[in-house]
């Protein structure tokens, strides 16, 4: 395993945008720093651009002119993807049919010729850290969806790429395979120490493998950060909304506090502009006597979830708010209850038309 | 009892569509082992008129089974790369392009080879070998090769694959090689058991563009039975029949088992 430790290359974006031969702009000009053997998440809905520029890191692409790609300073925009040692993960796996599984995994040292016998050892290295011990000689079409992730993940590390690059691995596989493997993953690229971009539209599997996440939007970057900084100080209502829950409420300001119909709500900071849009978590507002609270409203809905309860609250603000309240708490739709929220947990987002 | 009946009556009217079937090759085979066909069988059997064949047409044979495999040859070589780009490349040019390599099937075989007698038929060295009857079944194949290839593509993901090979740090030609061609396979076989059949069988094309020392077994028959007695031209026909069936068969039995493979 120390053997694939420390093999990672930097990349360096510089200004890659895609406008496809139909004209659509799939990418806009962006540039992007991705440090040696860190895991950089690309997140954001379909169509935001997010493979497209996983596709130029990987050469499968060709930016826009002017647009540059960089590993460890070294321009490889007009290098195809054959000789820039990436390894790739697609998100329907793109197996060789027909190969076996050691045949598959061992290809990209095939082609390198390495000689059998370090290929064969190098093989069963990947299949124990895989855990697809005794699946050696399958055919692909006999694997499952789940063994199948593995092999092209064991596969697309054999060759021990200088970047791995992968496209929603997990997006074909149901819930709690995908959250089962997700755990695996990331033990797996903290033990290699490799350079890895994950593209993906979920925001969990972001804020678990991500050292840094940039979501992504219509093409463009909206925000890049550490998945704390990506949640907790989301720069647009685009972030706030798309990663995690988030209530979005607008009013006016008033000597620091955000004026609502259910009452006034106290903001950090100094924000002097009439109005103001704000983003507060669910989990961040608690459940009060609604005697005495600066803001309150009337429950709507109670959604016991186990761990904890959702709750809408009407009133307080032009738009229902949602609470995630812990499941001790006792409260009924109809009840007249309290908001307390500390103005910390208000985050002013930029207005937007 | 009634089941019975139906039963009874769908095998006798299968029966009876076979016979229509297999009677005329029947006794068209025996025609061809028979001493005087007006005479009937009593007249003897004899192997006289297939020596008689032989004799006569034995390169007419050859030829025809050394076009077929040159225009296997040529289809394989040209029509596997030729699906793989269109169907990587898509979009509408390669609808047309594909669009085009299909006419041959609905223009008739005589219009292509006055074509081609049009515009090659003055390069005479050209006009008298036999690669340009090759010419006109490579053109008349084509279309069953790349249709069968890219069909077998287009359930694949193919495109896929040739990426993930290429990001193992495979060529193009080791990506083909390796990854494109075994994965094609079956729409391999079954475009060049279409292109050999359809080469040996050709008649109308190759009627046109042949000469008289560049003739295939149809043409040979049909000059068999223009110009010689019944039981040679059925000889002919009987040797036709045992080359091609088991050549048939083989390659039917080669691509069942890559098929279950």
């Amino acid at each position: 395993m120390n053997a694939a430790a420390g093999h990672g290359a930097s990349v360096r974006i510089e200004n890659c945008g895609k406008t496809f031969a139909d004209g659509t702009h799939a990418l806009e000009p962006a540039s992007l720093d991705i440090a040696r053997g860190e895991t950089l998440v690309l997140l954001g809905p379909s169509g935001c651009g997010k493979t497209t520029m996983l596709r130029i890191i990987a050469g499968l692409e060709l930016p826009d002119a002017g647009g540059k790609v960089l590993f460890d300073g070294k321009d490889m925009t007009s290098v195809p993807i054959e000789r820039r040692n990436v390894g790739m993960v697609f998100q329907s796996y793109a197996l060789f049919p027909n190969m076996s599984v050691v045949e598959n995994i061992g290809y990209g040292l095939k082609i390198r010729g390495v000689p059998r016998q370090e290929r064969a050892a190098r093989v069963a290295e990947l299949v124990a850290l895989t855990n697809i011990t005794g699946l050696e000689n399958r055919r692909i079409d006999q694997l499952s969806g789940g063994q199948r992730q593995r092999v092209a993940l064991a596969r697309a590390v054999a060759i021990r790429p200088g970047i791995l690059l992968l496209d929603e691995p997990l997006t074909a596989l149901d819930a709690a395979l995908r959250e089962r493997l997700r755990g695996e993953l990331n033990r797996l690229l903290r033990t290699l120490g490799i350079t890895a971009i994950y593209v993906t539209h979920d925001q969990a599997e972001a804020m678990e493998l991500g050292d840094r996440v940039v979501v992504m939007c219509k093409g463009a970057i909206a925000q890049i950060g550490s998945p704390r900084e990506i949640y907790f100080t989301p720069r647009t209502r685009f972030v706030a909304e798309f990663v995690g829950a988030a209530n979005i409420i607008e009013g006016p300001l008033d000597k620091g506090y955000l004026v609502l119909p259910g009452g006034r709500q106290p903001i950090g900071g100094d924000a002097t502009q009439p109005t103001a849009v704000a983003m507060i978590r669910p989990e961040t507002i608690a459940i009060v006597d609604a005697a005495g609270a600066s803001l309150s409203g009337m429950i709507d809905s109670v959604s016991f979830i186990g761990d904890r309860q959702r709750m809408v609250v009407s009133g307080a603000s032009d738009k229902p708010i949602t609470v995630d309240a812990p499941n001790t708490v006792e409260a009924e739709p109809g009840e007249r209850v309290g908001l307390l929220i500390a103005p910390d947990s208000v985050r002013l987002l930029p207005q937007e038309n | 009892m009634r089941d019975r009946l139906i039963f009874t009556g769908q095998l006798v009217f299968t029966l009876l569509v076979a016979a229509f079937l297999v009677v005329p090759a029947a006794l068209s085979i025996m025609a061809g082992v028979t001493v005087n066909y007006f005479r009937g069988i009593q007249s003897g059997v004899t192997l006289q008129w297939v020596a008689q064949v032989w004799e006569l047409y034995a390169d007419t044979i050859l030829l025809s089974f050394l076009i077929a495999f040159a225009t296997l040859g040529v289809t394989l070589a040209a029509g596997v790369p030729a699906a793989f780009a269109l169907h990587v490349q898509g979009g509408r040019l390669s609808r047309v392009v594909e669009e085009i390599i299909t006419l041959p099937l609905a223009i008739p075989g005589l219009a292509i080879a006055l074509a081609l007698l049009s515009t090659y038929g003055g390069f005479s060295d050209f006009r008298r070998s036999w690669l340009f009857i090759l010419v006109g079944h490579v053109v008349f194949t084509m279309p069953f090769m790349v249709r069968s290839v890219m069909a077998v593509f287009s359930t694949l993901d193919i495109r896929t694959l040739d990426e993930g090979a290429a990001s193992l740090g495979a060529s193009p030609w080791r990506r083909f090689r390796d990854v494109i061609v075994p994965n094609a396979v079956p729409g391999i076989l079954a475009g060049s058991l279409m292109v050999v059949t359809l080469s040996l069988g050709e008649f109308n094309l190759t009627w046109m563009l042949h000469t008289p020392l560049t003739k295939t077994l149809p043409i040979g028959l049909a000059d068999s039975y223009a110009s010689m007695r019944l039981e040679v031209a059925s000889a002919y026909t009987l040797i036709f029949f045992v080359m091609i069936i088991p050549l048939l068969v083989a390659m039917q039995i080669f691509a069942d088992k890559e098929r279950a493979r």
